[in-house]
C-alpha cells in the first residue's frame, strides 16, 4: 500500500459561529485522483482552504507526508476557484503562470528567462501558448481555467488541490484538463479535485470523498460511489430522474 | 530655488508618491482604505504632537504609521466580528478621526495645528519652514519629508515587486506558496500612511485621497501592464500637480483644490479616450470584439 500523502484528523472549521466542517477525517494515498463532491455550501472549498492554512481550523490536525503544511508547502500546488481572482488585473497569461514559480524564485529577485521558459512550457502543455501575451480579461472562461492549470503545472508540485477546475468549461477544455490530470497521476502525483458533475465521477476519478459538513463516505470510486451515499450526502436536495440505465442527478438547490 | 519652484517640486512629489501607492490601492480594491487612513492619520499626528510637544517630521511619521496600522487592524477585527467591511471602515475611521478633531480643538488649540489646515493643507506656506540638509542646503521641511517618503515607497515597490503583484492578484495562491500575505498587507498600510502624512502639509487629508485614487484609476484605463500602470499613474500625479499649480495661480484659487480637480479632468479624459476601456473605443469597436471581452 502506498504511503499516506495526506492525513486529516478531527478537522473542524467555522465562519464566525457557523460551523461548516465538523470532525473531518480521511487519508489520501499517493498517486490517486480524488473527487471531492457535495452540494453547494457543503464546505468543499473551505476544506481545501483549511488544509492549506488559508482558513483557520478550530480543531484537528492535517499532515502532509507526515509533516506540517509549513514544511510541505513547496510540494503542494493549489488551483483556486476561477471566480476568486480579479481577471481585469493588468497582467497577461504568461505572467499569471509565472506567479506559480514565485515561491521558488526567492526574495528580492525577479523571474529569470529560465522561469519564463518554464511558464511557457506549462502554457504549451495546456494548448495556450498562442495566448501567452493576451491580457487575462480577454481570455474566455475555459482559457482562464487552462491558465490556472498551467500555473499549477509550472509549480511542479507533488500534490495538487483544484477547486472546480471543470466548472463552466466546454467539452474540449474538459478533455484537455482531464488528460493533464491523468498524466499527473501516471507520474505518481496526487490530485484532489472539487467536482460538481456526478455523472463523470466514475470515469475520471479513482477515489471519492463525499462531503457535507462532515465526511459521509470516502474510498475507492467502485466501492463508495453508490446511490445511497449520494442521496445521504445531498440530503433532501436531490431529485432522481431515471433515463435509461443512466441516471441524471439534479440538485434542487440551484 | 525660487519660491514657486519649491511649491511645484513639493506638489510634484505628492503627485508622484500618491500616484505610485494608488496603483496598488486600486488593484487591491482598497480605495476606501485610503480615505479612512487619510483621516485617522490626523489622530496619529495630534497624538505624536501631544507626546513629543513638537512638530517634527519623525514624530509625525511614527504617529501616522501607528494610526494607519491601528485603522487597518481595527477594520479587520470588526470585520471578523461579522460587521460588513464597508461598515467597519466607516465606524473605525470616523471614530478615530473624531477623537483627533476633539484633541486638536481642545489641547493643541492654536499651536501650529488647526482643523482647516489639516483637512485642506496649505502648500503656499510650505517653503517658509525649512531645514538644512548637508550638501543640498535649506530645503522646506515638507518637501524633504516627501522626498524621503518617495524614496522609501520606491524602494519597497521595487524590492517586493513580485510580492505586491501576487498578493494583489491572488492572495490565496500567495499564501499557499508561503508569501506572508498579512505582513504585506500591513506593510502596504504603512506605506499608505507615510505617504498620507508626508502629503498632509501640501494637500491635506481630504484632497490626498484624490491624489491617491484618481491618477491610478485613470492609468488603469490605459494599460494592461502593471509596470506601465505605475509609470502612467506617477506621471498623471505629477502632471496634475503642475497643471493644478498653474491653474490655481491663473485663477487665484486654492492650489491643492486645483491639483485634485486636475486629477479628475485626467480621469475624465481617460474615461472617454482610453483605447481599452474608454467610451469612444466602446462605440467604435466592432460588436464581435467587445463580445469576446465581456466574458
Ligand atoms: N468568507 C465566508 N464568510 C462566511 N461564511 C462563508 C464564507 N465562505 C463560505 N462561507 C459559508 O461556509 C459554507 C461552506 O462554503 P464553501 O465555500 O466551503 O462551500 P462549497 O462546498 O465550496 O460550495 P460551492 O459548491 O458553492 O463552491 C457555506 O455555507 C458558506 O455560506
Ligand atoms: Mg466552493
Amino acid at each position: 500500500m502506498a504511503a499516506a500523502v495526506i492525513s486529516v484528523d478531527g478537522l473542524s472549521a467555522s465562519y464566525q459561529k457557523n460551523t461548516v466542517l465538523h470532525d473531518v477525517n480521511f487519508q489520501v494515498r499517493e498517486g490517486t485522483i480524488t473527487a471531492i463532491v457535495g452540494p453547494n455550501g457543503a464546505g468543499k472549498s473551505t476544506l481545501i482552504k483549511t488544509m492549506l492554512g488559508l482558513h483557520p481550523k478550530l480543531t484537528g490536525n492535517v499532515r502532509f507526508w507526515d509533516d506540517a503544511f509549513k514544511t510541505a508547502k513547496k510540494k503542494i500546488g493549489y488551483v483556486p476557484q476561477r471566480g476568486s481572482v480579479d481577471w481585469d488585473f493588468p497582467t497577461d497569461a504568461l505572467d499569471v503562470v509565472t506567479m506559480g514559480l514565485y515561491g521558488k524564485i526567492g526574495w528580492f529577485r525577479i523571474p529569470s528567462k529560465k522561469h519564463k521558459e518554464k511558464a511557457m512550457q506549462a502554457l504549451k502543455k495546456m494548448g495556450m501558448e498562442a495566448y501567452a501575451h493576451r491580457q487575462i480579461s480577454q481570455l474566455s472562461g475555459g482559457q482562464q481555467q487552462r491558465v490556472f492549470l498551467a500555473r499549477a503545472l509550472a509549480q511542479d508540485a507533488e500534490l495538487y488541490f483544484m477547486d472546480e477546475p471543470l466548472a463552466g468549461v466546454d467539452a474540449s477544455t474538459e478533455k484537455a484538463i482531464m488528460a493533464i490530470l491523468k498524466e499527473l497521476k501516471s507520474r505518481g502525483k496526487t490530485v484532489l479535485v472539487v467536482h460538481h458533475d456526478l455523472q463523470t465521477v466514475p470515469e475520471y476519478f479513482d477515489h471519492v470523498l463525499f462531503l457535507n459538513k462532515k465526511v459521509y463516505a470516502h474510498g475507492e470510486t467502485e466501492k463508495v460511489f453508490t446511490k445511497d451515499n449520494i442521496a445521504t450526502t445531498y440530503g433532501g436536495d436531490m431529485q432522481w430522474v431515471g433515463k435509461g440505465d443512466q441516471y441524471v442527478i439534479q440538485s434542487t438547490s440551484h | 530655488m525660487t519660491y514657486t519652484m519649491w511649491i511645484i517640486l513639493t506638489a510634484s512629489l505628492v503627485g508622484l508618491s500618491c500616484g505610485l501607492i494608488g496603483v496598488y490601492l486600486i488593484l487591491k480594491k482598497q480605495a476606501m482604505m485610503a480615505d479612512a487612513i487619510s483621516h485617522t492619520v490626523l489622530l496619529g499626528i495630534v497624538s505624536a504632537y501631544l507626546v513629543t510637544q513638537q512638530m517634527t517630521g519623525t514624530a509625525m511619521l511614527v504617529g501616522g504609521i501607528l494610526a494607519g496600522l491601528l485603522t487597518a487592524f481595527l477594520v479587520q477585527s470588526l470585520n471578523n466580528l461579522k460587521v460588513q467591511h464597508d461598515a467597519s471602515l466607516g465606524i473605525v475611521f470616523t471614530t478615530l478621526f473624531a477623537i483627533g478633531v476633539i484633541l486638536i480643538s481642545t489641547s493643541v488649540g492654536n499651536v501650529h495645528l488647526d482643523v482647516q489646515h489639516a483637512l485642506m493643507g496649505e502648500i503656499t506656506f510650505v517653503p517658509f519652514a525649512t531645514i538644512d540638509i548637508p550638501l543640498i542646503g535649506a530645503v522646506p521641511k515638507a518637501t524633504a519629508l516627501l522626498g524621503l517618503v518617495l524614496i522609501v515607497v520606491i524602494f519597497f515597490i521595487i524590492a517586493f515587486y513580485k510580492e505586491w503583484k501576487i498578493t494583489s492578484f491572488d492572495p490565496a495562491l500567495a499564501a499557499s506558496i508561503g508569501i506572508p500575505v498579512v505582513f504585506f498587507h500591513y506593510l502596504f498600510m504603512t506605506l499608505v500612511s507615510i505617504t498620507t502624512v508626508a502629503s498632509f502639509d501640501a494637500v491635506g487629508a481630504i484632497l490626498v485621497v484624490a491624489m491617491l485614487i484618481t491618477p491610478a484609476a485613470a492609468a488603469y484605463l490605459w494599460t494592461d501592464k502593471l509596470v506601465v500602470m505605475l509609470f502612467l499613474s506617477g506621471g498623471f500625479g505629477v502632471l496634475s500637480a503642475i497643471t493644478g499649480y498653474w491653474v490655481a495661480t491663473w485663477l487665484d484659487t486654492s492650489i491643492s483644490g486645483s491639483m485634485a480637480f486636475a486629477t479628475g479632468c485626467i480621469f475624465f479624459i481617460s474615461f472617454i479616450f482610453s483605447p481599452k476601456h474608454g467610451l469612444i473605443s466602446k462605440w467604435v469597436r466592432p460588436a464581435g470584439v467587445s463580445e469576446e471581452q465581456g466574458i
